[in-house]
């Protein structure tokens, strides 16, 4: 159609702008780009015209002074003189911390819910159609709030424990649940590198050989393939693969000297050990079985997107219903499954900074609540806070849609 | 798409246009109403009652500043904002002025360019314990875990007390009054720590306020004070005449009970009849009608009787006066003359 009513080349007119079908779109999209232009320059003048007027100004130095507050929970060395940078810092690691927690349980969740909520079993089904139904329509800040509530009223204080005769008693006398949160043994060494052999140094070391064994163990993968596409027998290597994973491992523990710090009630809180924070957990499990009933309803689609001929190819070829969910249905399904999933995670990431709520100390109550409020400089936190999460969700969108381009269809 | 975009840029220049506008008190006096930014709750100082109604100290406050402006104590409109918001509500515009327990530092003084115009409290951070602790000085609190209202003063000193007496502690981070009180009440803090009088006003709320006691120690200076904009100093004026003019009514024996009679005529005390506007024109220099100050002090009584009926020692509460009493009577409350 176009190749008929296309004028003939050669002269240019100005009104072609708005007439010609070849020059009409750059016209529009030149001036969206300077209305668009416009509005930030606007904002821009709007924002220094004011601060000017109060006698404010744009500056980041407060980052290099000290924070003077304390926070809970830091993965990082911190105290109340580090500065606000390294308040932010830490901010951003637990941030992570939630974020990474709650993508994980909420995707086993969601997958068994989708899984369950196509059973044959009716009770199944209906189970999990109600707790799609309850979580995904009531918003998160309640559930957080739920969570946190009941977790506070039920679990006992510390207080609880003491005495010859406690009114609660730790869980095998390892774990202690408390309303302020879980105290769990926490694994340390007494024989490694560093500082007392306990320096950070020996977990990298403890990763570094995990990692190997992941590397070994699909070589070992890879030569069974290979044996069976010559031989056609696949050589067994469970216990192989077995071996490769655990056994470095336990002799490297070993040699470090591994021990298990129990968690001991002393003073006001229990000491020693791991402690989970009622807040972080509050969180992460609102977090996660918020969007779990999201990605469940992903789940529940990308299956039924597969075709019911292929389940029933895969019954007729006599696989039992566990395989052929795990070999024929899910493999295609995830393909349906990935694109939607990636956004379930980027609103776990944003959905992260109701932390406030329960007190858990994310960016936002760091460098967007306490850092803000003390300096006064809300304009640069704010902008370092937009910063932030648009690079973490941009990052999170590259490695997913990365995981996409591996499971989807190729196309040759 | 664009058009919401455009509809965006005209509010934000519209609100920036109000925040700009000269003078604070010509558009109160254009409005009708006082906004007047105040806790989310804190029995006593600023709290709705059964009625929705606001009362307490810092209410008071508003209430006067409203009467001396409108001649109407009841044209406010409270706002309530919490330890984050309130900053950002004074600074944009949101509201007039700010009456809650607000710390005078440096920094809100200076760097947050606002302007403190007295101090209507003389306060300190202390700290709430339950008796069964066993807790008698703040400094038995190593490893407690302590809950604190984010983004406050209280913050700052606590990280403060507890780094220069070399113990340890874990803050829980709260964000209102009420968290607080449900959190610390589940056991989930060993101990609440925030300006005494706000603890006392929290105390007086538990079922059981014997069973929690305020610790000894008073870690910091907290003035508190009504606070506006910097660099609108007639509307800064009002408001701190107005606050000096509930004391003077103290220092000088005028209370709502007398007030009217006091106003009638003019009387043997030169002072008193300059401050009700029976002789002079101290109203007048402020921009406002000559009988602001009677208007002020009727709202809700002088700062003497608005102490007793919000926070005094016959209220659930329960405060002395303390720092607090007349500077003719040992406290530090002191207003400069009317003249």
């Amino acid at each position: 159609m176009s190749a008929i009513s296309d004028p003939p080349r050669g002269s240019f007119s100005p009104a072609m702008l708005i007439n010609d079908t070849r020059y009409r779109s750059y016209t529009f999209q030149a001036l969206a780009a300077i209305v668009l232009a416009l509005c930030l320059g606007f904002f821009y003048l709007n924002v220094s015209t004011n601060l000017a007027a109060a006698g404010l100004n744009i500056s980041y130095d407060f980052l290099g002074s000290p924070a003077g507050y304390d926070i809970n929970q830091r993965l990082i060395e911190y105290d109340s003189q580090s500065t606000n940078a390294r308040a932010a810092i830490v901010g951003i690691l637990n941030t992570l911390l939630v974020a990474f927690l709650a993508c994980v349980t909420a995707t086993v969740f969601g997958v068994l819910a989708g899984v369950l909520r196509l059973s044959n079993n009716w009770l199944v089904s209906k189970l999990m159609a109600f707790y799609v139904e309850i979580f995904r329509n009531i918003p998160v800040l309640i559930w957080i709030l739920i969570i946190f509530t009941i977790m506070i009223a039920v679990l006992p204080g510390p207080r609880a424990f003491r005495g010859d005769e406690p009114e609660a008693r730790m869980f095998l006398d390892l774990v202690a649940f408390t309303n302020r949160g879980v105290y769990t043994p926490g694994p340390y060494f007494t024989r490694g590198l560093g500082a007392e052999g306990n320096g950070a140094i020996n977990w990298l070391i403890v990763i570094g050989v995990l990692v190997a064994s992941f590397f070994a163990t699909r070589m070992v993968t890879s030569r069974a393939n290979a044996t069976q596409e010559a031989t056609g027998i696949r050589p067994n290597t469970l216990w192989t693969n077995l071996a490769i994973w655990f056994l470095p491992v336990i002799v490297l523990l070993f040699v470090l000297g591994l021990k298990w710090d129990i968690p001991e009630l002393k003073g006001f809180n229990f000491a020693g050990g791991i402690k989970v924070g009622g807040p972080l957990i509050a969180l992460w499990f609102a977090l996660s079985i918020y969007t779990g009933a999201f990605i469940a309803e992903n789940v529940r689609a990308g299956i039924q997107a597969v075709s019911k001929g292929q389940t029933e190819a895969a019954g007729a070829l006599g696989l039992r219903p566990g395989r052929i969910m795990s070999l024929v249905v899910l493999p295609q399904a995830l393909r349906v499954i990935i694109p939607p999933l990636i956004s379930q995670y980027l609103n776990i990431t944003k959905n992260s900074s109701l932390a406030i709520a329960v007190g858990y100390a994310d960016i936002t109550a760091t460098l967007g609540g306490i850092t803000l409020n003390q300096t006064g400089r809300a304009i640069e936190c704010v902008l370092l806070l937009m910063l932030f999460y648009l690079t973490i969700s941009l990052l999170i969108s590259t490695f997913m849609n990365i995981y996409n381009n591996a499971v989807k269809l190729k196309e040759r | 798409m664009k058009k919401t975009v455009l509809f965006g840029a005209l509010a934000v220049a519209g609100l920036s246009a109000a925040a700009a506008s000269a003078g604070t008190l010509d558009d109160v006096k254009a409005r009708g109403t006082l906004n007047c930014g105040v806790t989310t709750g804190l029995v006593g100082f600023a709290a709705p009652d059964a009625n929705g109604v606001w009362e307490g100290f810092d209410v008071g406050v508003c209430r006067a500043v409203a009467a001396a402006v409108l001649g109407d104590e009841t044209a406010v409109e409270f706002i309530p904002t919490t330890g984050k918001t309130r900053f950002t509500a004074l600074a944009s515009g949101e509201i007039d002025m700010l009456a809650r327990n607000t710390t005078w530092t440096f920094s809100r003084d200076v760097d947050l360019k606002f302007e403190f115009v007295g101090i209507n409290y003389y306060d300190g951070q202390g700290f709430l314990a339950p008796k069964a602790l066993g807790v008698t000085s703040a400094k038995d609190l190593d490893g407690a875990t302590v809950c604190v209202q984010t983004g406050t003063t209280t913050e700052l000193n606590l990280a403060d007390f507890f780094r220069s007496n070399n113990i340890s502690y874990e803050p829980v981070p709260i964000e209102t009054n009420a968290e607080g009180q449900q959190q610390y009440l589940a056991g989930a803090c060993d101990t609440y720590t925030t300006d005494a009088s706000g603890l006392a006003a929290t105390r007086a709320t538990f079922e059981n306020p014997g069973d929690h006691v305020l610790l000894p120690e008073i870690i910091s200076k907290e003035p508190l004070g009504p606070l506006v904009r910097h660099g609108d100093n007639d509307w800064a004026d009002v408001v701190r005449w107005t606050l000096n003019a509930l004391i003077t009514a103290e220092e000088l024996g005028v209370t709502s009970a007398n007030i009217e009679e006091l106003a009638a005529a003019p009387t043997n005390n030169p002072e008193i009849n300059r401050l009700l506007g029976t002789a002079g024109e101290l109203g007048g220099m402020l921009g406002l009608e000559p009988n602001w100050a009677m208007m002020a002090i009727k709202a809700g009584g002088n700062y003497g009787e608005l102490f007793e009926k919000n926070i005094g020692e016959n209220t659930p509460i329960g405060l002395a006066r303390g720092l607090n009493a007349m500077w003719t009577e040992g406290g530090l409350i002191y207003s400069p003359p009317f003249r």
